[in-house]
């Protein structure tokens, strides 16, 4: 009971602190925008890719829809959200640290194991929120805006044309996997929260480690190819996997089991920090 | 013999090279408000910290309601309220919002009735929507109090509460602290810089320094010992000073204004010098023997 109290609690703080709302904000902005170069420029934009196509095929119907400008607004911003992650769940417990409620809190009867999973639990259910305000934005308001159709996605095999029913569920698919990376970036930030007592300290320290594993996945250097697969930022992008015809099934797994591996390694090692620190602050 | 309530045993603390805590130890027992005295960095903090399982002592022992804190640290936790070094809150939260997100995981959680009526008993009443943001230092001490108090703890721990009050606002805790002694029945752990405050306040009390505990008992006990200052109120005063000379030529005094002395003298001199002073036609108007616990901390931590 104290443990859902405790969640309570935390989920009432994140909604009460004006920063939690900045990383929706942004979402609606950058969205926003680019939902209205596209409205505006976005056929040229189009023709562009498909013009080294149109000697073989021949496009018709509504090619610039919904379904394709959500991929588009998912391409360009989930390398972003981190950040709005970050900023919020960064600061969940050094927050606290560096305000002294971490010494009010820590007084009270609730387990420290308890009390630092309510943060994990709460800092999921607004990386959640984030990932749906996300979908709403640029799939909903996608759909509302440039209209339904079949999807047509140019990936590293070449054009895939995905049929209009076919779409959803893989827009649910690539979600719930964009989730599972989201979360293990707010499972990254609530660890490294637990080493320090300064608030903006794990968010700088957050990006700096998704910026430097991306810089090692993107290098083409063979002393990093070993750990490369086990780097969580390179299953990051592990949602656009679903967007393929045929779904690469054992790429998704590997992906869940490594971002689940992290998230697993990094709670546990939180939760022992955690439940062994002096609080002095 | 009353039930003993806080127990500590040898506790010891360090911190890298630091040795913050050094063998301390005391007792606490029911209904006591009881002491908790030293200078900066003698290692009160530290010391109320595990009491309150916030650090782990390297070594030594704290049991509190009979229990040690390391094994039963959550059923203990319910049964104390505290404020630790000052009172912290959510700046961006209300003072009603505050103490009901620190209620829900007190064990006991608090109606919104409860709340407000805390908020009233400690002076915030019309202020339970305010953020605790534009609050002033006295109205955070209040809500440190209020959210101590919340739960009906048995065991009330207060680490300098009344550290940046005004006067009135001073006068208010100390009144308090009695109410609850008195009217309830509760154990109250009390550190403060203000001696004064001790003496008037504390039934018992432990005095430490450099990480050590150095004297433990009844404050009465402690202030009553054989050594006082007197302090004298006199005229004329010249004739008083060379009279205090002829009476013992090794006195020593400091001169409070220009109509008072006072001097270290032992209790039993003290009616031989005032008919001495009255054979040698010294008009006495005042004649005040005192031992503050300041004088008496300053020589027990200056040994």
């Amino acid at each position: 009971m104290i443990l859902i109290n405790s969640i309570y609690n935390e989920i009432i703080k994140i909604a009460l602190k004006p920063r939690s709302y900045l990383g929706l904000a942004a979402i609606t902005v950058l969205v926003g925008v680019i939902q209205f170069a596209l409205k505006a420029d976005g056929m040229s934009i189009i023709s562009f890719v498909t013009s080294s196509f149109e000697q073989t095929l021949t496009f018709e119907g509504n090619v610039l829809n919904g379904n394709l400008v959500a991929f588009i607004i998912l391409q360009m911003l989930l390398v972003q959200i981190p950040l709005l992650v970050a900023l919020v769940t960064g600061d969940l417990v050094s927050g606290e640290a560096a305000m002294g409620t971490i010494r009010m809190l820590a007084t009270k009867p609730i387990s420290r194991v308890q009390l630092l999973l309510s943060k994990f639990i709460a800092g999921g259910i607004y990386t959640l929120i984030v990932i749906l305000w996300m979908g709403v934005m640029s799939v909903v308001v996608g759909k509302l805006l440039f209209g339904t159709g079949d999807m047509m996605v140019l990936n590293s095999d070449g054009l895939v044309i995905l049929q209009e029913a076919d779409v959803n569920w893989r827009y649910l698919g690539g979600f719930a996997v964009a989730f599972l990376a989201l979360f293990t970036v707010s499972s990254l930030s609530i660890c490294l929260s637990c080493f320090t007592d300064n608030s903006i300290g794990p968010i700088v320290a957050t990006m700096s480690v998704i910026l430097l594993f991306t810089i090692i996945g993107t290098l083409d250097v063979r002393v990093f190819d070993p750990i490369k697969p086990y780097l969580f930022t390179t299953h990051m992008a592990a949602w656009r996997s679903f967007f393929e015809d045929p779904l690469p099934l054992s790429a998704i797994w590997r992906s869940v089991g490594v971002l689940v591996a992290h998230n697993v390694v990094l709670i546990s090692v939180s939760l022992y920090t955690f439940h062994r620190k002096d609080i002095q602050s | 013999m009353p039930e003993k309530i806080i127990e500590v045993r040898q506790l010891s603390k360090k911190f890298g090279s630091f040795q913050a805590v050094s063998d301390v130890s005391f007792s606490v027992y029911k209904g006591d408000v009881f002491g908790f005295l030293g200078p900066n960095g003698a290692g009160k903090s530290t010391s109320i910290r595990c009491l309150n399982s916030l650090i782990k002592p390297d070594s030594g022992t704290v049991e509190i309601f009979g229990e040690s804190i390391t094994t039963h640290r959550e059923s203990i936790l319910g049964r104390i309220g505290s404020i630790i070094e000052k009172p912290d809150f959510y700046k961006y939260l209300s003072a009603y919002r505050n103490l009901e997100i620190f209620s829900r995981i007190s064990g006991k959680p608090s109606s919104k009735q409860e709340i407000y009526k805390m908020l009233d008993f400690v002076g915030l009443g019309g202020r339970e929507k305010d953020k605790f943001a534009g609050f002033s230092h006295g109205m955070k001490q209040r809500l440190g109090i209020a959210q101590t108090l919340l739960h009906n703890p048995d065991l009330i721990i207060l680490d300098e509460p009344t550290t940046g009050l005004d006067p009135q606002g001073i006068i208010d805790i100390r009144n308090l602290i009695l109410r609850l002694k008195n009217e309830q029945n509760k154990t109250v752990l009390l550190s403060s810089h203000n001696l004064a405050e001790i003496e008037l306040i504390c039934n018992r009390m432990v005095i430490i320094n450099k990480g050590l505990s150095i004297v433990e008992g009844n404050v009465s006990d402690l202030m009553n010992g054989e050594n006082l200052i007197l302090r004298l109120e006199a005229s004329p005063m010249p004739a008083a000073k060379n009279a205090l000379l002829a009476w013992k030529p090794s006195l020593i005094w400091d001169n409070v204004g220009d109509s008072s002395v006072q001097f270290p003298i032992e209790k039993s001199e003290i009616p031989a010098l005032t008919k001495f002073l009255i054979e040698q036609n010294i008009e006495i108007y005042s004649l005040e023997a005192k031992r503050t616990l300041e004088d008496y901390f300053i020589k027990i931590v200056n040994q």
